[in-house]
């Protein structure tokens, strides 16, 4: 991975890492991720940062086995979409595949790939 | 306005051909095509070229000017890059191309070098179709992406692992008896449950293979055509483009791909046609939850029923509508690139009469191919019919 740092991207992540995570709402009420200058669903410019609830829903998950190679060492692992209500996220969940379901609650973490030590989204079963 | 017909079609075998260089495959197809056409290569006035993992797997960018020079071509050349649905975006442009004067001949096709990675490596290329910051960086990847929408599709619709196995039967015993094709032997459905699993619900004979190989359709305007005596029976008669959200989170439902079903309604409009008028389909079956995304999408079936109408057969080539007579992605193979406009080429063959499966539907006149990128961030759909 490159030493720069994504602007909007690794700051999100820092706040995560901290306790503050957050997403982006919109005049309209919509949810979406940094870095953006509009929302991607109705173009409002009005962005503010709001605090992302504490716990979110599995919606969908698989169980990945084939991983690439910045992945390796961490397959098997559960991935998973996670809604959040006005915003969903994709990250890793620290649970066995047979304890991974749809329903599921989580609540949301910085932690690192095992193979490369990068930091990654994970969700923590409450 | 005039339709763009399509005057020849060329494809290289679909296969592990680790040591053949994009520029190589290219060559054999694009010139295989010409020769079917009978046009010579002077004639063209621009050559549309999809790919998609150049830069990783053969440290090559720039590649329109390569694909044209590898056919002895002098024409303006593009590169066209929508992930797997690179051929079929440069298909598009190509028929708009014919349809508003710009061109009266162009070569478009695609071609894809996988095998010359290893499986991760490979498996790493692929995943740059999906979001860098919030996907790949989570760990996705392209098998894991469409496991999560079949195991949303599951939870919203019903069905299981073994209705999905019998589209990869379908689709391998679609393969036996094509050239073409990288696997040309049946499975059973136990054998699919068997295999390993890569991304559950997702396993091995869930998903296509790695595949090297390449892909060109000839299209000539109708003055062409009749000015030089071609054989150009099949139009591409409809033309549509549909987009997404990019990550599958900002989707408004992870289990169905809306992005196709605009391709298709625009497509179906172009030509006059609806999706009942459709005798026979070449989908995008990356993964054999795609199939069923894609003959939704495309009107065949309605919305949570496409798994249902797969394990009842209706898509099998003995069934009410063929799909895949090709042999899919699934058994025919995937080499990114060239997907789309090999899909034109299997089609073309179908409807002309000289294709392994065309006497399973003799009197076939519309058919569609169904082309996406990604997990369906991008879809063109193409209508093609018989022309008197
Ligand atoms: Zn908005």
């Amino acid at each position: 991975m490159t030493e720069t740092r994504d602007a909007g991207y690794d700051d999100w992540l820092d706040a995560l890492e901290s306790g503050d995570g957050y997403y982006l709402e919109c005049a309209n009420g919509h949810g979406s991720l940094p870095p953006r200058r509009v929302c991607p669903h109705c173009a409002s410019r009005e962005l503010t940062e709001e605090p992302l609830p504490e716990t979110g829903t599995v919606e969908t998950h698989t169980t990945i086995h084939v991983a690439t190679p910045s992945f390796v060492d961490d397959a098997p692992y559960v991935t998973a979409v996670v809604d959040f209500g006005p915003v969903r996220l994709t990250g890793q969940v620290l649970a066995d595949e047979a304890d991974a379901e749809n329903g599921l609650e989580v609540t949301p973490r910085v932690g690192e790939s095992e193979t490369t030590g990068e930091r990654l989204l994970c969700f923590e079963p409450r | 306005m005039t339709n763009a017909r399509v005057a020849g079609v060329g494809l290289t075998h679909f296969g592990n051909h680790p040591e053949r260089t994009s520029r190589d495959l290219f060559a054999e197809a694009g010139l295989a095509a010409l020769d079917d056409a009978s046009v010579d290569p002077a004639d063209v006035e621009a050559v549309h070229y999809g790919n998609f993992m150049g830069e990783l797997s053969e440290h090559q960018g720039h590649q329109g000017p390569l694909a044209a020079e590898s056919l002895g071509v002098h024409a303006p050349a593009t590169r066209y890059e929508s992930a797997c649905a690179s051929s079929g975006v440069a298909l598009r442009q190509a028929v708009r191309d014919v349809r508003n004067g710009e061109a009266d001949v162009l070569v478009v096709g695609g071609a894809e070098r996988m095998n010359n990675l290893d499986t991760a490596r490979t498996t790493e290329a692929l995943a740059i179709a999906a979001d860098e910051l919030y996907e790949v960086r989570a760990g996705m990847t392209f098998p894991g992406a469409y496991a999560l929408m079949a195991n949303a599709y599951f939870e919203q619709f019903g069905g299981t692992r073994e209705d999905l196995a019998h589209i990869a039967v379908k689709n391998h015993e679609n393969a036996v008896g094509n050239d073409h094709a990288q696997y040309q032997s049946e499975i059973t459905v136990e054998e699919a449950m068997d295999s390993p699993p890569v991304a559950s619900p997702l396993h091995l004979y869930d998903a296509c293979p790695i595949t090297d190989g390449a892909s060109a359709v000839v299209l000539v305007s109708e003055d062409y055509a009749e000015r030089n005596d071609l054989d150009a029976s099949i139009a591409i008669t409809g033309t549509g483009q549909g987009g997404d959200m990019m990550a599958l989170q900002d989707r408004e439902n992870v289990a169905t791909s809306p992005a196709a079903t605009d391709a298709a309604d625009e497509a179906y409009a172009d030509a006059g046609v609806t999706a009942g008028d459709v005798d026979v389909a070449e989908v995008h079956d990356c993964f054999t939850i795609a199939e069923v995304l894609a003959t939704e999408s495309l009107g065949f079936f309605e919305t949570g029923e496409g798994v249902a109408a797969a394990r009842d057969g209706v898509t099998t080539r003995e069934g009410d509508l063929p799909v895949n007579l090709s042999g899919g992605l699934k058994a025919k193979g995937h080499p990114v690139g060239a997907t789309g406009t090999s899909q034109v080429a299997e089609l073309t063959r179908v409807l002309r009469g000289d294709h392994h499966n065309s006497e399973y539907v003799p009197d076939a006149r519309v058919g569609v191919a169904h082309n996406a990128g990604g997990t369906v961030a991008s879809a063109v759909v193409h209508v093609l019919e018989v022309q008197e």
